[in-house]
């Protein structure tokens, strides 16, 4: 069994309560153990923009907190895992910002060695645990339905950040793990697009604009629903989808899942105990 | 748009350091490699959708000089932070880390949007950009999910400190 931190970062524990549900269930099954480190923050992310540096130290107070018990992160939120990524790849490249952190570190009693390896749930999934157990663990006919991939940015860009696990041009990893449950994989145009989440809080109207572009095509390739694997995608696309509906006077309906979710039906876990009861576009197809 | 009359510039105001300003600060070292081919702009998905942000727009205006207009810009904030331009620029400008570095400086400056300094206060007061209280982890509760504990008071503190000493210009 392998052990990993769970980290949940700030939406997931307030926001995404279906995809920690689900997340939790699907790493239960597959013999993937999941610690809550007591004292997990917000990721650094936010921070940024206004100091890096004061980013960059929210970061390495995280990943301190998990070498500190001997654990590798995982992530649910893209986000996050460009952000602690991104901090633990810089601080081993420079040494002199790792000392500059744990001078500041040491002062809440820290310190940061620079060990933690950061790695997203659906990388796990797709590099570790592996394709062919996944298929295995499937109980749940799903042919019948054909799912979109929302593949976000962080989760594959900057790419040196990823040790190439998946090409961010022309990615595979989030198509072959809906395969993996027996569904169809719908291909749609753009699939590249970012949701639009990182403008939401300064510039509402051109988020959503980018937000309804990826709506319109993924509801043209006729998919049974959109699957994703980052909390601030769904905000955009499940959250804000009537927002938006009613903004262009459209109508899309479409279902909006946490790859976990599509995977734990697929392995037979019962609409609730993934928590589709909190999804707010219901996918009544796939729940007849 | 295009009957608007283009506003005259007076390049007397430019800035001629400031492209060694951007230069000097995290993320904005590749700066002077832009040869202005427009590749971040043609992949740009806000660039897609709106003419208020313009990344090759942003990064020649800056190698102009033109300092006070575009640190006291909208439009330094409208990038979202994609990483598709980083990905295919052909000089490697890294333009969302430098985007990163000129609202470092225009934040130095005074320039701040309301919506980012809002998410300092709820990092400051929370640890996070979203209050987990006794109501949320009632419901988190409900839901089988153990409880999360909010760290404001850390938070506050690596903020301050991410502030004092070197590095903190």
């Amino acid at each position: 069994m392998s052990r990993y931190a769970l980290y949940l970062g700030c939406t997931v524990p307030v926001r995404g309560l279906n995809y920690e549900i689900a997340a939790r269930r699907v790493a239960a099954r597959l013999d993937l153990e999941l610690v809550d480190v007591e004292g997990f923050a917000c990721c650094g992310f936010p921070a940024r923009p206004m100091n890096w540096r004061a980013g960059l130290l929210m970061a390495a107070r995280n990943l301190a907190l998990a070498e500190a018990q001997g654990l590798d992160i995982i992530t649910l939120c893209s986000a996050c895992t460009g952000t602690l990524t991104e901090a633990n790849w810089r601080l081993n490249e420079e040494r002199h910002l790792l000392d500059w952190v744990n001078r500041r570190l040491e002062k809440i009693g820290q310190a940061y060695h620079g060990t933690v390896r950061v790695r997203h749930f659906a990388r796990v999934l797709y590099e570790e645990v592996g394709l062919e157990r996944l298929r295995q663990s499937v109980t749940v006919d799903l042919s019948g339905f054909g799912f979109a991939p929302h593949y976000g940015c962080h989760y594959l860009k900057p790419s040196h950040l990823y040790d190439g696990f998946d090409d961010p041009e022309n990615p595979v990893s989030l198509g072959r793990l809906i395969e993996a449950t027996g569904a169809r994989l719908v291909h749609y145009e753009d699939e590249g697009q970012c949701c639009g989440g990182g403008i939401l809080s300064f510039d509402e109207g051109t988020a959503l604009l980018i937000t309804k572009q990826k709506l319109d095509h993924v509801t043209a390739a006729g998919a049974d629903g959109l699957v994703l694997i980052c909390p601030f995608c769904a905000i955009m696309y499940e959250a804000n989808q009537r927002r938006v509906e009613s903004a262009y006077q459209t109508e899309y309906k479409l279902p909006v899942l946490y790859y976990p979710q599509l995977l734990g039906l697929a392995m037979g876990f019962s609409p609730d105990e993934v928590g589709l009861r909190l999804n707010r576009v219901k996918p009544t197809r796939l729940l007849r | 748009m295009a009957d608007e009359p283009e506003p005259i510039i007076d390049v007397s105001s430019f800035d001629p350091h400031f492209r060694d300003e951007i230069a000097a600060e995290p993320g904005g070292e590749n700066i002077r490699r832009c040869f202005s081919c427009g590749t971040c702009t043609a992949g740009c998905p806000v660039g897609g959708v709106t003419d208020k942000y313009n990344p090759r727009r942003i990064v020649h205006m800056a190698l102009l000089g033109m300092r006070q207009q575009v640190l006291s810009s909208d439009f330094v904030w409208l990038c979202s932070v994609c990483y598709t331009c980083y990905e295919r620029c052909p000089q490697d400008v890294r333009i969302p880390e430098l985007m990163t570095a000129v609202r470092n400086i225009a934040v130095r400056e005074g320039y701040v949007p309301q919506a980012f300094r809002l998410q300092i206060e709820t990092l400051r007061a929370h640890g996070r950009l979203l209050e987990v209280g006794d109501y949320e982890n009632e419901r988190r509760a409900e839901h089988g999910l153990p409880p999360v504990r909010e760290t404001a008071e850390e938070v506050c503190r690596i903020l301050d400190l991410a502030e004092t000493g070197e590095g903190s210009e």
